[in-house]
């Protein structure tokens, strides 16, 4: 498939960009002259006096797909709320489409972690995917035919068409499957044309067959559309065809950089203090095995992981 | 609750003369007027009440209506001002009481909700004016509305309806999915806030037409009854109007020529209109199940 192609190809390109693994602790991104879609210099972030993650330095470049990985409850999901603003970085610099967090949240699509509808819901699914695009606007929509209500019905027919949702569009959202759903959300995400998409655990409880159409629908969207992907992932296997970068966060500590270069049994012992094995199976999906779950060590979990 | 010394009145089956023997008495087209706007103005209300699920809080402001109604009578003012003053202020309550969380249903709610219930029966009794005992503000009724209390209701319908024009869109997105809508930047909290006090403010006008037991006609039924029928919400929205319309001025005529409340004829009404959806829903349902196979076969010809 074309986009898998596009993100290996990604991949090699930016292993070749790269003159060294973090040279300095900066991860460059395909320098293309730009400024990058998220810089991290040094950033740490702390909740409620403890710190979850610090020293995580990250440039991801315009068009890219990027992981957030690592073990429940280091704060992965807490990556997203500080890109967004929702929570302050406790150290070092963090800047979205550059400007400080927050302040381009309306050139951001966000999807936050799994909401399903209740199956009583009388709303449907194209009427959601219409709130992303004006459901924030005061008043109430004027039943008159006008340039601006025809613009936004032919762009939500457009996304709905993109993600591969016009056949159940017009059902209750609560009758939709969960994959059905979630599609139909990625769509409410990318209705204002984002240049940032941030998706926490988009995967999570969909069946396997789901997982990998999703997984191929983001990273078609974001090789082709050229919209800049931040997925918080609990399994790297689904997405790591189509990744361009990862963030592997411990507790304390990150590491960034390509798949290639971060999820291996050197960088992974390094982050986190303990001999951690990544074994690649026939069908080349990684298991990660002895890493230790945060906060708590469970020595006795062997094969647990981020699997 | 009957027309008390003007006879039985006859229904004929000509609307013409009905509506025209109706609208004679100053009262009735007062109680048609107040009907029209009450059923508005609580179904478009109804309408997120359900969508929300806040059907919990508009029992405990809807059970608060009645002491207010109580009281007020007793202070010598009219009803309609103890349904406002307490609804609104109940609904300010529950909001405080709500905090930042979504759990609506608390202890000291149904603590207060009792002992409030309980002070509108001493009312009731401490009053030995003209009230029949408490049934007329229970379940409802079209006698002695005044044409000030029409304009009461209207000046408030009016304003409740202009709110919700305008915080109608990021209200619905609030509804339905918060947490996006709160990373979109809609103040999901403080639109929860006006909208109890809408809440408060349109069960207060409910409770002028089917009482405070029966508020669930005119608040719930409609909207729920549209909900089945469709999943277009400004189609729906419209529907609930129009149910709720419908049952307050069949309920009106209907309690006109009998000798029984308004609130049973309201709420009967509405119920059976709520019946008839979930039939043609269960109807539709089978049919179309039906009709799946037939489909294919209509392909090759």
């Amino acid at each position: 498939m074309n986009p898998i192609a596009k993100a290996r190809e990604a991949v090699t390109h930016s292993t070749h960009t790269l003159p060294s693994r973090r040279s300095g602790g900066h991860d460059t991104a395909p320098d293309s002259g730009s400024v990058p879609v998220v810089a991290l210099c040094g950033a740490a972030v702390r909740v409620g006096g403890r710190t979850l993650w610090s020293g995580v330095d990250l440039r991801i470049g315009s068009g890219e797909f990027t992981a957030v990985l690592g073990p429940n409850g280091v704060g992965k999901s807490t990556m997203i709320k500080v890109l967004l603003g929702a929570l302050p970085a406790a150290a070092g610099e963090v800047r979205v489409l550059g400007a400080r967090p927050g302040q381009a949240n309306d050139r951001i699509g966000y999807l936050p972690q799994r909401r399903s509808f209740d199956a009583t819901l009388r709303i449907r699914g194209i009427d959601v995917v219409r709130m992303g695009l004006d459901g924030d606007r005061w008043g109430v929509p004027l039943p008159f035919p006008s340039a601006r209500r025809r613009a936004a019905h032919a762009r939500v027919d457009e996304v709905i068409e993109l993600v591969g949702a016009s056949a159940y569009a017009h059902r209750p959202i609560g009758q939709c499957s969960g994959g059905e759903q979630q599609r139909l959300l990625i769509a409410q995400a990318l209705i204002r044309r984002p240049e940032l998409l941030l998706l926490d655990e988009p995967l999570d409880s969909l069946d396997l067959p789901n997982q990998s159409a999703v997984a191929a629908l983001i990273g078609r969207i974001c090789h082709q559309e050229g919209v800049s992907v931040v997925m918080v992932a609990h399994d790297v296997n689904p997405i790591l065809h189509h990744l361009d970068r990862v963030v592997y966060l411990a507790e304390g500590g990150a590491a960034t950089g390509t798949p290639e270069e971060v999820i291996t049994s050197g960088t992974l012992t390094r982050l986190y203090g303990t001999p951690v094995e990544v074994l690649r199976t026939s069908d080349s999906r990684l298991v990660v095995v002895g890493q230790p779950e945060a906060p708590a060590v469970h020595t006795d979990r062997h094969s647990g992981g981020p699997s | 609750m009957t027309l008390a010394g003007t006879g039985a009145p006859a229904w004929s089956w000509n609307l013409l003369t009905d509506f025209q023997d109706m609208w004679s008495y100053p009262f009735m087209v007062n109680a048609f007027r107040a009907g029209a706007v009450v059923a508005v103005v609580s179904a478009v209300v109804g309408w997120f009440v359900v969508l929300r699920r806040q059907t919990f809080a508009a029992h405990t402001v809807s059970a608060v209506a009645f002491p207010g109604a109580a009281g007020a009578l007793l202070l010598g003012v009219s009803a309609v001002y103890g349904y406002f003053t307490l609804c609104v202020a109940a609904a300010l309550v529950i909001a405080a009481l709500r905090g930042g969380g979504e759990h609506e249903e608390s202890a000291l709610t149904g603590t207060v909700q009792a002992f409030l219930l309980a002070s509108g029966f001493l009312f009731t009794a401490l009053y030995r004016g003209l009230l029949e005992g408490p049934q007329t503000i229970l379940f409802g009724t079209f006698l002695g509305i005044t044409s000030s209390q029409v304009t009461l209701l209207t000046v408030v319908g009016s304003v409740v309806l202009a709110v919700l024009a305008l915080i109608g869109r990021p209200l619905l997105f609030a509804s339905v999915d918060p947490q996006v809508a709160s990373g979109r930047g809609v103040p999901v909290r403080a639109l929860s806030v006006v909208f109890l006090v809408l809440l408060g403010a349109a069960t207060a006008e409910a409770s002028q037409i089917t009482g405070t037991l029966l508020v669930f006609a005119l608040m719930v039924i409609p909207a729920a009854t549209a909900q089945i029928l469709t999943a277009r919400p400004a189609l729906s929205l419209a529907l609930t109007v129009l149910l709720a319309f419908a049952a307050t001025w069949l309920g009106l005529t209907a309690a006109y020529y009998s000798p029984y409340p308004l609130g049973f004829f309201v709420t009967t009404i509405a119920f059976a209109g709520y019946l008839l959806a979930l039939g043609w829903r269960s109807l539709s349902a089978v049919l179309g199940r039906a009709g799946l196979p037939a489909a294919p076969r209509e392909v090759p010809a």
